[in-house]
Order: C-alpha cells, then sequence, then structure tokens
C-alpha cells in the first residue's frame, strides 16, 4: 500500500452561508405563491372553454367564481406585505440598466461579464414592480366585474372594458411567474433562500456580489 | 333530443358541434307591433304566470314602468316614453315590451364561460339552461340589449326563453297568447316577415313614412322583432339601440385571442426548458465558494485585515 505524497492534500473547505429571507417574509412569500397558483388555475378555467374542467379542483363553476375573487383579495393583502418588505431594496440603479443592456450573458449565464450586484437584479426588480403594477390593476378590474357585490355600480360598457384588462393583465401576470419560477430552478441554489432562508456564500458571490461585500461579516454571515 | 324543436345549433364554451337529428329546422319569431300595442301589461302577466314567477310589489315613482326594469322574476317589461314629434308637433306615446330579443349572434352565448349554460336551438330560440349556470355574469357584458339578471337568492342568470317549453309542444309564447289587441304575434320567422310587411305599408299609408320591421343585422337578425312607426330613430323607444352588435371590446376578449394567450403560456414553459436543456444550469462553481469563504471569514476578523486582492 502506497500513500500518495505527490499531490497535495485537498484545502479544508469552509462552508459560509448568508441569510436572505426572514421567517416572516418566507411564510408571506408562500401564502402569495399558493394563492397566486390558485387564483390563475380558477382563473384560467373560466377564461377559455378548454381549462373549463379546472373548475373541479374547486368544486364546481359556481364554487370556482365564488373563490376567485377572494383569493385575489388574499393575494392583495399578502402582495401588500411583500411589497412593504421588499419596495426600497427594488429600486432601480445604474447596475439595473448596465444589466439589461447585457441580457444575452445573463441568458447564457455569463455572469463574470455581469456588474457586481446588489440584493436584487433587474430581472428580479422587473417581477416585483411588473407583479405589484399587475396585481393592483388585477384587483381594481376585479372588483368591478365581482358582479356578486359590486354589480351594476359602473355601466356595461366599462365591464367589459374591466373584463378584457383583467384577462389581459392576468395573461402578462402569469408569464412573468413563469419566467420568476424558470429564474428559481434555473439559477441553483436560489430555492434555498425561501424555503431555509439562507443562500450559500457562493451563490451570493456568484449573483450578488455587491450584496454580500455589504454584509460579509455581519450577524447575517454564517461559517459553517 | 327527441323533440326536433328543441335540437341544439349552438351551446356555450363548447367546440363541439350539436347533434342534428330531425333535419332542417324551422326559424320561429315572435313579431311586436308597437303601433298595435295598448299597455295593458297582460303580456307581463302572462309570462309571470307561464313561468311561475312572482314580482315583489314595488314602488310608483311616477311613470307606467312596472317594475322598473327588468329583474331574474320580470323577463319582459313594458317600457313607456314619450316623444314630442318634431315633424307634427304630435306628443307620442310609445310603448315597447322590452325583453330578450333570441339573436341569431347572440352575445351572452358568446361571452358565457360555462359549457352548455347558454343554448341556441335550431329553431332559433337562446336559452339560459340553469343547472350549468354559474352566476358570473358574463352574460350581462356579452349581451347588446342590457336583458339578463342574475338573481340575487340563487345566483343564476334569467332572462325571456321565448317560452322555448311551449314552443316544444307546438304552442306560442304565453305573451302572444295573453295579448288582446294581438301585438304580439308568434310564428316562423318568415311568416312573421310577410305579417310585418303588411302591417308596415299600412303604417305609411297613414303617415308614418319611416315605419319598417327592427330586424337588426349587427347581431345577425333577431327572432323578435318589432315593427316600428320610427324605425329611422330605435332609440326614441326607450332605448332600443339603433345599430346593436356585440361590443367589439367583448370580440377581443372572447375572441380568438385567448387561443393566442394560451398558446404563448404554453410556449413560455417550453422555452424555459428548451434554454435549460441549451444552457444548463446555472451552477455556483467551487471557486465561488472559496471567494465567499475568504471575504467573510475576512469580515468576521474585523475591518483591520482589509486588504485589497484581486478576485
Amino acid at each position: 500500500m502506497t500513500i500518495d505524497i505527490e499531490h497535495r492534500p485537498p484545502r479544508l473547505r469552509v462552508r459560509t452561508s448568508i441569510d436572505r429571507y426572514s421567517a416572516i417574509a418566507r411564510v408571506n412569500h408562500w401564502i402569495t405563491a399558493i394563492t397566486f397558483v390558485l387564483l390563475a388555475l380558477s382563473g384560467l378555467a373560466l377564461f377559455h372553454p378548454s381549462l373549463y374542467f379546472l373548475t373541479g379542483l374547486f368544486g364546481g363553476g359556481a364554487t370556482t367564481r365564488i373563490l376567485h375573487p377572494w383569493l385575489g383579495v388574499i393575494l392583495l393583502i399578502s402582495f401588500a406585505g411583500m411589497f412593504l418588505q421588499f419596495w426600497r431594496l427594488n429600486l432601480w440603479n445604474r447596475d439595473d440598466t448596465q444589466w439589461i443592456s447585457q441580457i444575452g450573458d445573463v441568458v447564457k449565464g455569463d455572469e463574470e461579464k455581469l456588474p457586481e450586484l446588489d440584493k436584487y437584479n433587474a430581472g428580479q426588480k422587473g417581477v416585483f414592480w411588473g407583479q405589484a403594477l399587475m396585481i393592483l390593476v388585477l384587483f381594481c378590474t376585479g372588483l368591478v366585474i365581482w358582479d356578486q357585490y359590486f354589480g351594476g355600480y359602473v355601466s356595461i360598457e366599462t365591464n367589459r372594458l374591466a373584463a378584457l384588462i383583467h384577462a389581459a393583465m392576468a395573461f402578462f401576470a402569469i408569464m412573468l411567474i413563469i419566467v420568476h419560477i424558470y429564474a428559481g430552478i434555473w439559477v441553483r441554489g436560489t430555492v434555498a433562500s425561501m424555503t431555509r432562508g439562507k443562500v450559500t456564500g457562493g451563490w451570493a458571490w456568484r449573483h450578488h456580489r455587491k450584496w454580500l461585500r455589504r454584509e460579509a461579516g455581519t450577524k447575517h454571515t454564517h461559517v459553517d | 333530443m327527441a323533440n326536433q324543436s328543441l335540437n341544439l345549433q349552438r351551446r356555450s364554451a363548447s367546440t363541439d358541434t350539436p347533434a342534428q337529428a330531425g333535419g332542417a329546422a324551422i326559424e320561429v319569431a315572435k313579431l311586436i307591433d308597437v303601433s298595435k300595442c295598448i299597455g295593458c301589461k297582460a303580456c307581463q302577466s302572462a309570462c309571470l304566470e307561464w313561468n311561475n314567477l312572482r314580482e315583489e310589489v314595488g314602488v310608483n315613482t311616477g311613470v307606467y314602468d312596472n317594475p322598473h326594469d327588468l329583474t331574474p322574476n320580470s323577463w319582459t317589461l313594458m317600457r313607456f316614453a314619450e316623444w314630442d314629434n318634431p315633424d307634427n308637433g304630435n306628443l307620442e306615446w310609445l310603448i315597447r315590451k322590452d325583453g330578450c330579443m333570441h339573436c341569431a349572434d347572440p352575445g351572452c352565448l358568446k361571452a358565457c364561460p360555462a359549457p352548455g349554460a347558454i343554448v341556441q336551438y335550431t329553431n332559433g330560440i337562446v336559452d339560459f339552461i340553469h343547472e350549468n349556470c354559474i352566476g358570473c355574469g358574463y352574460c350581462i357584458k356579452g349581451c347588446p340589449f342590457n336583458i339578463p339578471r342574475v338573481s340575487k337568492v340563487d345566483h343564476k342568470a334569467y332572462k325571456c326563453s321565448l317560452c322555448s317549453d311551449r314552443v316544444a309542444v307546438g304552442q306560442g309564447p304565453a305573451c302572444a297568447k295573453a295579448c288582446p289587441t294581438t301585438a304580439i304575434m308568434f310564428g316562423t320567422k318568415e311568416a312573421m316577415k310577410t305579417q310585418a310587411e303588411k302591417r308596415i305599408a299600412d303604417l305609411k299609408s297613414r303617415g308614418f313614412s319611416n315605419a319598417g320591421l327592427y330586424d337588426p343585422e349587427g347581431v345577425g337578425g333577431t327572432h323578435v322583432m318589432y315593427v316600428l312607426h320610427h324605425n329611422d330613430k330605435p332609440h326614441i323607444y326607450a332605448g332600443l339601440p339603433d345599430k346593436p352588435k356585440i361590443s367589439a371590446l367583448v370580440s377581443a376578449w372572447k375572441g380568438t385571442g385567448k387561443v393566442f394567450a394560451l398558446g404563448a403560456l404554453a410556449l413560455a414553459a417550453v422555452g424555459a426548458f428548451v434554454h435549460h436543456t441549451i444552457v444548463g444550469p446555472n451552477k455556483v462553481s467551487e471557486h465561488d465558494e472559496e471567494n465567499a469563504a475568504e471575504l467573510i471569514e475576512e469580515g468576521k476578523r474585523g475591518p483591520s485585515a482589509h486588504e485589497t486582492r484581486p478576485v
């Protein structure tokens, strides 16, 4: 038996982590996420006849019609909670404009070519502001077409316009959520931020280095 | 269905072609001759009676309209309008029996999301099938005549059925049966058009030069038609639309855009899959972890340890 002395023994790997989301933020996020999915399913059921079968998930057409707007109320409140927690870190800056101009590198995953970023990149900010705007519009137009309680308050023509805008906004919101979910899957290590609240130091270094530099050494960073 | 008059031509939120047993159907129509109406409301009473509906006792607000609007129980309503005829100075009392027009191209059916909640029979009658109705009120948005009403009790939409149950067994609608002046007539659409022509010729001979048949093209014609003494301005009859058609907003909302929207959503999901297949996962490297560890450990040691070093 020989001992390999030609190679240096591997350096002791140091594992680091950094807190990204508090327990409150995580619970808030998942309430919003589940509500959004239920809204999308019940909304799509009434959007196109080929998806009407989805009403079965909610106990039939009439209960789908009853539940959908109430889910919308929950979403508005839940998202408002997230908005208050995250809006400040989602303000646009020069790095974001640079990031967007290099969207090709983003899609290819060539992050070394991108500017160092704080807690959120322009894509995440886009999802944040896009959803904020669309949820607000969806809620307002939703109230107009919530016939059980608000039927007859505005003209039928306004109702028609509200229904059209509601459908169009829902389409864009679902599109944006597809991007959001895919980004979470594609960028490995991201989901942990919303399940355990932490990401690895390497994740932060790779994707949000400015944020890591700001937090490095504080109580939010851990050497495991 | 065994009964030929109840064969379906169209069904809401469905793409399949309904069974067409029994051969070609004869289109029926109700003809309301406004010039013969005396405003007695026998039609309203007959409608309530045949359909076993009860209207709440309302209040008088100084007009003859009773109730004040169509309701889930009042599927037909006499609307009274006073019109100052500028040509001859006559004050004309225009009484129009309002209710579902049974459009050939029904906006309610187009807007309805519930399969089979609204049907159109081959005889032209548009009917609401209440066990399939989910109470969303989309039919109200779809209708160019503002007819359907959703009940606050059972949350189902209601409107005139043109007495489809009576028509199915060879009877005319209850309102037509009750009308004392035969201002309401019922028969095949062709027969009603012929009848209307005679009435229009008569009205014209008596000075109503603009008398005509209201069978609006914009909704493909209707299975409830009016003989109007002033067919050049239907709006004077308590707001009867001059050129009704399904709103462009409803057509956009319920048109082919939906198919493209669903296609785009599916494409986005497929696109994500393709992207992952081509680019592969965006993984954190060991090098990234080492750099982070260095940065964090250095931070933990304190600001004195700060130095610049290549990344």
